[in-house]
């Protein structure tokens, strides 16, 4: 770390590392230099010149988003001379920017509003024409308002620099200067939102947030998106119970404000038209509605007739339902109905990790190490898409640290643009290109090695026993698919495996077993499609599912019983490193139920209920907190994102299942059945096949 | 995209000009020399630099919206180019623009119906001391008279090539 | 006459070869004193070349007028990078005509002036950003260029001394703004001409991040010169601290306009009146803009002054870029401020928000106020704005439209006044043609 110096910024002495932009130091301080194009983790541009000050000694004005602070430079932010121009730049702004904020989107959040507000420039001398150019509508989600854009550039470095894509530019010249999609009258990008989040104005709004709503009317709520396993922080905008956009520009969470199309707009699936409201049964080979109550009575009787007869039971959880509900799930499973047939679809082998990593601490990845450690191995993954946001910290790595990226994967991956190594392999081949890496690895301070489903069982094991002799420090990540695939092995929805990797002693079912089984009494299935591309052979079997929509699994159910989404639940998920977040609720859809509720109630109308103990998902996490090996994390912590506080350091103690194993490899647009009831998704999935 | 061979050979000698992994330099000599024979940067041309040059098409279209020589309309045969700027202004630039707008019946950046001649009001072009200039395409003619600039655009309009035109001189080089 | 009749108050430096037969091929170059400074400096040690330089008091002439050999200096030679020589031709400031002639007459000076450069700092690879304008110019360096190599100038071992340079010209494709040094080498990597933050300057960080010298044709031609008759040689041409020659470019309502050398320090009275044979039609002179369109213009009772850069910086204006435009009595100055506005709204890159928006504003509100609907406020916020622009923006473009601007507005404050309350411009009537008798 640079010296730190003494400098004053209006007469109070201040000390921070030599070198540091005097924008920062004084935001560190307290003090706030107004900017436009300075954004945090971005290159620089100086080109807004909101933030000049007066340096003493200095002949002009400075910048001080480009200024180093040095020992004893004297540094006046509000002086009469600063505030002039502060207040005549916003004057030149506001020449060609339309004072439409009655109707902007960004009305009542727009920094230029705000700086107005507080800067001055209240009435305009400006009385010449204004250039005018049409709105354009560049993608499904991003449209753009030329006369509205203070040319800050913000959004073209977020989407160069911070994805990677590169898909806006600058066009034209002086006044007439535009920012531009990539293909001319539309973007080919990751429709990721950030450029329309990073807008400090309302130039760039976002297709399915325009004109709803006012940002005041709306109560904004920070949860989990229940996409992918990267588990970003998204605060949702709610009005009515609706909710109506997604974003993150409180930085909160692991994410900061990095959001992909799925976390910023994917959320509509929520009030998807097809959405079960109802509960339903099979009336004469017909799913019929009917009152929660009947459906309830209904499956309570099945399962008490099964179990007492000593009938079989599967049942499949889920990668998107809360810790909480996969726990309870699993000990109803278990206890309840004395079966360790309980598995769910695993899209990455944590279990090998684990048990590989035995006896060590600290080895496995968190999300700040793929921004802090000098080098990431990926290996398998295509990174952006499969993984926006941990291939967004690896970015940022590089950008900043200039950390090392290596690849070693079949296809060309964005990340090859910027590695300093990129190792083509035959699919299936990936685990042999790592000796060819050895030398350069073994060079780095420290290293991530992440891996997808090409790595599963033995090869989990070579590629630790590689990392662990490379001489350096190393930790892992093991990928998985969803939202809360992580928190699905955690807790145990697992034939061989109960909650924080004991072995169960007898193990029950795997899910394909499950399936083939002709002797199946009943199959539970809560929140997963197991028969979306698969049959299952027990024609007799009683089968209940828990869904939010009619699911293939759904359609072939006896009773169905409408749950609740992710986004319509409290509770906790464990996302692909292992941090622990809390899920918030945003909002309700009338009939449904949560899962954790679902269950509980079963287990009441069964006569279950005290050894259940409470639905209540913060008496379940206190139980989990208990019993589970390293999830002793107050609730508090888990707000912001806690990694796991205790590591799972003991054998697993069982063969782990590698032949279960398998990723979907969703790409940006895809996510599991869910993705296929997102609008958003599929507008854009059409949009692209369209060209 | 195909180019004639002298245009392709200018295009391999710009690109041996730069080190090997700046290819990029090339881009804004190659969109001139591109122009003189599409006579407008079409997206095709865009595109082929792009690919020559090893950057994305945005890229090379934010170049060409920069620079005031790029042009994305195409010109006419003979581009005639009016200096107005001050030391033109003040010797008469202003008249000969406006003769040219009015002899033609077209404006700034418009083109003849024939599509032979094309005006562009432009800045500064480097002949100060020989003012009024006009630049047709990169001929420079200097000290140019109402007379002159008559004979000029009569005898482009009339289908003869510059150099044809009795009683009009390009300045000397 | 090749360009313009010579004036015998000249003292021909960089211009002496102008009229020589053939002064553009290598044979006339080299029968004339051609590559003999080169061959000179092969046998000096960097740190000589560039003292020399500094001796010589060379400003550069692209403008700003900083000492060429303090800038070489700033050079890190011992950087592992690669050193480049940028030489910059993109001549656009308006009223400046010159680096075209010392081209298209002598481009064998430029090359050695660069060479030499190359050897003072360790470059090996040089670029002329020419103009895409003058594209003849193009093809006068190319040619030029190829006869260097041809005959051992140029190469990997050039002159069999073991000196390594190659050149290359490089095409502009139109943007005033590219004249700026780092909007320039923008431009030679192929991308928009936005000017770069700096520090670090283009000596340590410049084409292609490496360390770069990037000075003008002008400042590039006088090295030749220097190194073979020493810089002492060079400062006695000029006055105290402002070394050698420069080529003024004299145009306007002058008898004589063009490009005549004079020594630094030379009268700009004389010049108007002897060098460029007074004011045409025995018309009185109203001002002179003493360095192109950026720089302050002067009343004509503030042109008895010596055109060097200390002395016209003391009457608050610049020496600029050599474009000495001469307005007589029947100028419009509400019409020419409002041109020079017009230019730099045209050319601002748009990059910072003041020049964007400032120029543009005041290039609306000039025209506007020209054609008679102007009010009286609007004379006070014509400079308001400019002062507005002054000292904020990203590069000195922004100053550029606003120095000559305020100038203006303040030392003609009646003629804006004249135009106030509809009335048409009480110099629309005058035709430059008709009054300079050059119609005919
Ligand atoms: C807006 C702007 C335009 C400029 N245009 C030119 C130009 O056309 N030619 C030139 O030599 N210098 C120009 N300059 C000055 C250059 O930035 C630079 O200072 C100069 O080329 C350095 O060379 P010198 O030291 O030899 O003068 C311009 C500067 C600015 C700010
Ligand atoms: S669109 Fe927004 S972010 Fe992009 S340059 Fe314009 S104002 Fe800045
Ligand atoms: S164009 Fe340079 S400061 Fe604006």
């Amino acid at each position: 770390m640079a010296d730190l110096v003494k400098f004053t910024i209006n007469g109070r002495e201040i000390e921070a590392p030599a070198g540091m932009l005097a924008i920062e130091a004084a935001k560190q301080n307290g003090i706030e230099i107004p900017s436009f194009c300075y954004y945090e983790g971005y290159s620089l541009q100086a080109a807004c010149r909101m933030c000049l000050v007066e340096v003493e000694k200095m002949p002009k004005m400075q910048v001080a988003c480009t200024l180093p602070v040095a020992a004893g430079m004297v540094i006046r932010t509000e002086t009469d001379q600063v505030k002039l121009a502060r207040k005549s730049t916003l004057e030149f702004l506001l020449t060609n920017h339309p004072l439409d904020c009655p109707v902007c989107d960004k009305g009542g959040e727009c920094e230029l509003q705000d700086m107005v507000f507080k800067y001055g420039a209240g009435e305009s001398r400006y009385v010449e024409a204004k250039i005018h150019v049409d709105e354009q509508q560049w993608s499904p989600v991003v449209f753009y308002d030329g006369p509205r854009c203070i040319l800050c550039f913000r959004c073209v470095r977020a989407c160069d620099e911070g994805m990677g894509v590169g898909a806006l530019g600058v066009v034209n010249r002086g006044a007439m200067s535009l920012i531009a999609p990539n293909k001319g009258d539309h973007l080919e990008c990751d429709e990721c939102g950030q450029c329309i989040d990073i807008c400090p104005v309302g130039a760039l709004t976002s297709g399915p947030y325009r004109y709803l709503t006012r940002p005041w009317e709306m109560d904004h709520i920070g949860t989990i998106c229940t996409h992918c396993s990267d588990g970003c922080k998204t605060t949702l905008g709610v009005r009515n119970d609706e909710i109506v956009r997604g974003n993150n520009r409180d930085r909160s969470g692991v994410n900061g404000e990095f959001l992909c199309v799925k976390g910023r707009y994917a959320f509509d699936f929520n009030k998807h038209a097809e959405r079960l409201q109802s509960p339903m049964m099979r009336v004469n080979g017909k799913l019929e509605e009917v009152s929660w109550s009947k459906a309830l009575e209904t499956i309570a009787n099945k399962f008490g007739e099964i179990r007492s007869r000593g009938g079989k039971f599967g049942v499949i959880g889920s990668n998107h339902t809360t810790n909480e509900e996969n726990y309870y799930l699993q000990k109803f499973a278990r206890q309840g109905l004395g079966t360790n047939s309980i598995d769910h679809h695993r899209t990455g082998d944590v279990v090998t990790l684990v048990d590989a990593l035995s006896g060590t601490t600290g080895r496995l990845a968190n999300s700040a190490d793929f921004y802090e450690r000098k080098a990431v191995l990926v290996i398998g993954s295509d990174f952006s898409v499969e993984h926006p946001f941990l291939a967004f910290q690896a970015r940022a790595n590089f950008r900043h640290h200039e950390a090392h990226i290596y690849t070693v994967t079949a296809e060309p991956v964005r990340e090859d643009n910027y590695a300093a190594r990129s190792v083509r392999v035959a699919k299936g081949e990936e685990l042999g290109a790592l000796e060819g890496l050895r030398e350069a690895l073994a060079a780095e301070p420290d290293l991530v090695i992440v891996f997808d489903d090409s790595i599963k069982g033995d090869k989990v094991r070579s590629v630790v026993e590689f990392g662990q002799s490379l001489g350096i420090p190393v930790s892992y990540c093991a990928l998985v698919d969803y939202s809360n695939s992580r928190g699905a092995i955690d807790m145990g929805l697992a034939p061989e495996i109960g909650p924080g990797y004991h072995a169960t002693g007898q193990p029950g079912m795997s899910m394909n077993d499950m399936l083939a089984a002709a002797d199946l009494a009943a199959l539970w299935v809560v929140g997963a499609n197991p028969l979306e591309n698969a049959k299952l052979a027990a024609s007799k079997a009683f089968v209940v599912v828990q869904d939010l929509f009619l699911t293939e699994t759904a359609q072939r159910a006896d009773v169905v019983l409408p749950a609740a989404s992710a986004y319509e639940k409290n509770g906790t998920v464990t996302n692909g490193r292992g941090e622990v977040q809390r899920l918030k609720r945003a909002s309700a859809t009338m009939g449904a139920k949560t899962d954790l509720e679902i269950i509980g109630l079963i287990a009441k109308e069964m006569g279950l209920a005290p050894m259940m103990g409470p639905w209540l998902p913060e008496t379940v996490y206190a139980e989990i907190r208990k019993t589970v090996k390293g999830y002793d994390i107050p609730l508090p912590l888990v707000t912001i994102g806690a990694q796991q506080s205790t590591p799972v350091n003991g054998r697993v103690g069982v063969e782990s299942r590698p032949d279960l194993v398998r990723s979907e490899h969703n790409n940006l647009f895809e996510s599991g059945t869910l993705g296929r009831y997102s609008q958003v998704l599929n507008t854009v999935i059409e949009g692209r096949q369209s060209r | 995209m195909t180019f004639s061979p002298e245009l392709e050979a200018q295009f391999e000698k710009f690109l041996a000009k730069y080190p090997a992994d700046k290819k990029r330099s090339a881009v804004i000599p190659m969109l001139v020399y591109a122009q003189d024979e599409t006579h407008a940067i079409t997206q095709e041309v865009i595109e082929e630099v792009a690919k020559r040059c090893g950057v994305t098409p945005l890229q090379v279209d934010e170049v060409v919206g920069f620079y005031s020589m790029l042009h994305k309309k195409p010109q006419g045969t003979y581009h005639v180019q009016v200096c107005t700027n001050i030391s033109c202004l003040i010797v008469g630039g202003e008249e000969i623009w406006n003769q040219a707008c009015h002899k033609l019946g077209i404006g700034h950046k418009q083109t003849t119906a024939d599509g032979r001649i094309s005006l562009e009001e432009v800045e500064c072009m480097g002949a100060c001391s020989w003012a009024p200039a006009v630049q047709v395409n990169y001929d420079f003619y200097h000290f140019v008279t109402p007379s002159q600039l008559d004979k000029l655009l009569d005898g482009l309009s009339a289908g003869k090539k510059p150099d044809e035109i009795a009683g009009v001189k390009r300045a000397s080089c | 006459m090749r360009y313009n009749d010579p004036s015998p108050l000249e003292t021909p430096v960089l211009t002496r070869r102008f009229r020589l037969p053939n002064s553009q091929s290598i044979d006339t170059y080299l029968a004339s004193d051609g590559y003999k400074g080169f061959e000179r400096a092969i046998g000096m040690t960097q740190d000589e070349i560039i003292g020399e330089v500094k001796t010589s008091i060379l400003r550069g002439r692209g403008g700003a007028g900083f000492p060429t050999g303090m800038k070489w200096g700033f050079v890190p030679r011992t950087s592992p990078k690669p050193k480049y020589i940028v030489v910059n031709a993109d001549e656009s400031e308006p009223g400046t005509c010159k680096d075209r002639l010392l081209m298209e007459f002598d481009p064998h000076q430029l090359i050695e002036g660069v060479l030499i450069a190359g050897l003072a700092v360790g470059a090996q690879q040089g670029y002329i950003y020419i103009r895409g304008e003058f594209r003849y110019l193009i093809g006068v360096m190319d040619k030029a260029i190829d006869e260097a190599y041809a005959k051992g100038y140029l190469g990997d071992n050039i002159l069999g001394r073991g000196v390594k340079f190659n050149l290359a010209t490089h095409s502009g494709a139109g943007a005033y703004e590219c004249g700026e040094e780092s909007a320039l080498l923008e431009s030679l990597e192929g991308k928009r001409g936005n000017p770069r933050i700096r520090p670090p300057f283009p000596a340590v960080a410049g084409a292609y991040q490496c360390p770069t010298i990037l000075n003008n044709v002008e400042t590039f031609c006088a090295v030749p010169s220097i190194i073979l008759n020493g810089g002492k040689w060079f400062a006695d041409l000029g006055s105290p601290k402002n070394g050698g020659t420069r080529l003024f470019c004299l145009s306007g309502h002058v008898n004589k306009p063009g490009v005549y050398e004079l020594p630094m320090g030379f009268n700009l009275m004389r010049m108007i009146n002897e060098v460029g044979g007074g004011i045409r039609g025995g018309k009185k002179l109203k001002a002179v803009v003493p360095g192109g369109s950026s720089c302050p213009i002067l009343k004509a009772d503030e042109c008895d002054l010596a055109m060097d850069y200390d002395t016209v910086a003391a009457a608050k204006s610049m020496l600029g870029s050599g474009g000495v435009v001469v307005l007589d009595e029947d100028t419009c100055m509400v019409k020419f401020a409002l041109r020079i506005m017009r230019f730099y709204a045209h050319e601002s890159c748009g990059w910072c928000i003041p020049c964007r928006e400032g120029t543009t504003w005041l290039k609306k509100l000039l025209t506007r106020f020209h054609e008679g609907q102007g009010q009286r406020s609007d004379i006070v916020m014509i400079g308001d704005l400019s002062k507005n622009m002054l000292g904020r923006t990203f590069c000195p473009l922004g100053d550029a439209a606003a120095m000559p601007t305020i100038a203006i507005v303040e030392k003609f404050r009646d003629e804006f006044e004249a135009h106030l309350d509809g009335k048409p411009c009480p110099y629309e009537h005058i035709n430059a043609f008709s009054k300079s008798g050059l119609a005919a």
